[in-house]
């Protein structure tokens, strides 16, 4: 009986110290972790593919002007499912690693992405333009002219 | 400000009263988690106590539904001042995947202050324990807003015109 406790208390002592010492040395979580969004600004042009897929409508989209497309990303209420990283035809979302995301402001949880579009001739709604030399045709850029504008 | 104000205010331990106002378990598991040896949220002075009455800290995952709501407003008049409010989970601190429905209030923000918030789904528990850390100041906060916009056309023609150079025609 007293041998059996002194053995588990030896047990005990083999095993050591087991608990993670997380906020003073760093964590990596494990590869496929999906944690918070990035977006690639320079990829992405506005086709809002990913707020058609997003379950908790996190994506909103909206046009300030018939140049510019906001797309304004409320990830507080992000459910890290990945569909948008999937559907992203140009890879422009990413789900990165970062785990550490706690904070006392919900204005910080926030990502805000200006596209810059061109007017259709016909109706006046956005659409991307193909090229970065026609997103330049359609804001009337010109190489030779005065201060690049027309 | 807050951050001076938790070093007076909760000079030794948290205690903590953990309130689901509706969430699917999966935070509440994390929560847990948290407090495993494992993990041992009891190094920093967490403990979760069975009454608000004795509590300095609340809680809360879930989105808030309609009918916890007024018991949740009677649950923090429980809790003794100075008191913080955490939001654990992406449902808490925006109302997740049910934010416009209609047996939801959105979030613990709408209907109580929220001091700190502790997004994801289910927040992972290294995720909650760098929470308790921000709360007790001994993390810098790593968030801000993004504000991102595309290239100028400045740098753009710079572009194009090192991809073999656009001319007037």
């Amino acid at each position: 009986m007293l041998l059996s406790k002194l053995r588990e208390a030896l047990i005990c002592l083999k095993a050591g110290r087991v608990t993670l010492p997380y906020p003073s040395a760093p964590h990596d979580p494990s590869p496929r972790f999906r944690g918070k969004i990035t977006v690639d600004p320079d990829r992405c042009f506005g086709c809002g593919g990913c707020a058609n897929v997003c379950p908790a409508g996190v994506i909103l989209i909206h046009d300030t002007d018939q140049h510019t497309r906001v797309l304004e990303f409320q990830w507080r209420r992000c459910t890290y499912c990945g569909r948008c990283e999937e559907v992203c035809p140009e890879q422009a979302i990413h789900m990165s690693q970062q785990f550490e995301t706690a904070t006392d402001r919900p204005e910080d949880l926030v990502i805000r992405l200006e596209v810059f579009m061109g007017p259709c001739q016909r109706c006046g709604r956005c659409f991307p333009p193909p090229t970065p030399l026609d997103r330049m045709m359609v804001s009337g850029f010109r190489s030779g002219g005065n201060g690049g504008r027309q | 400000m807050l951050k001076r104000l938790c070093a007076k205010a909760f000079p030794k331990a948290l205690w903590v009263y953990h309130a689901n106002t509706g969430a699917c378990n999966g935070c509440d598991i994390e929560v847990i988690d948290v407090l495993t040896p494992y993990y041992d949220a009891e190094r920093f002075g967490i403990r979760l106590v069975g009454s608000p009455r004795h509590a300095d800290v609340v809680l809360v995952s879930g989105p808030v539904t309609r009918q916890v709501a007024s018991a949740l407003h009677r649950l923090l008049d429980a809790v003794p001042e100075p008191k913080l409010v955490v939001a654990v989970g992406s449902c808490a601190c925006g109302g997740g995947a049910w934010f416009d429905s209609y047996g939801v209030l959105g979030g613990a923000d709408q209907v109580i202050p929220v001091d700190y918030y502790v997004p994801g789904c289910p927040p992972r528990p290294e995720a909650i324990l760098y929470g308790i850390a921000l709360a007790l100041g001994l993390v810098s906060k790593q968030v801000v807003c993004e504000r991102l916009s595309q290239e100028s056309l400045e740098e753009l023609a710079q572009g194009v015109s090192r991809y073999g150079g656009v001319s007037d025609g």
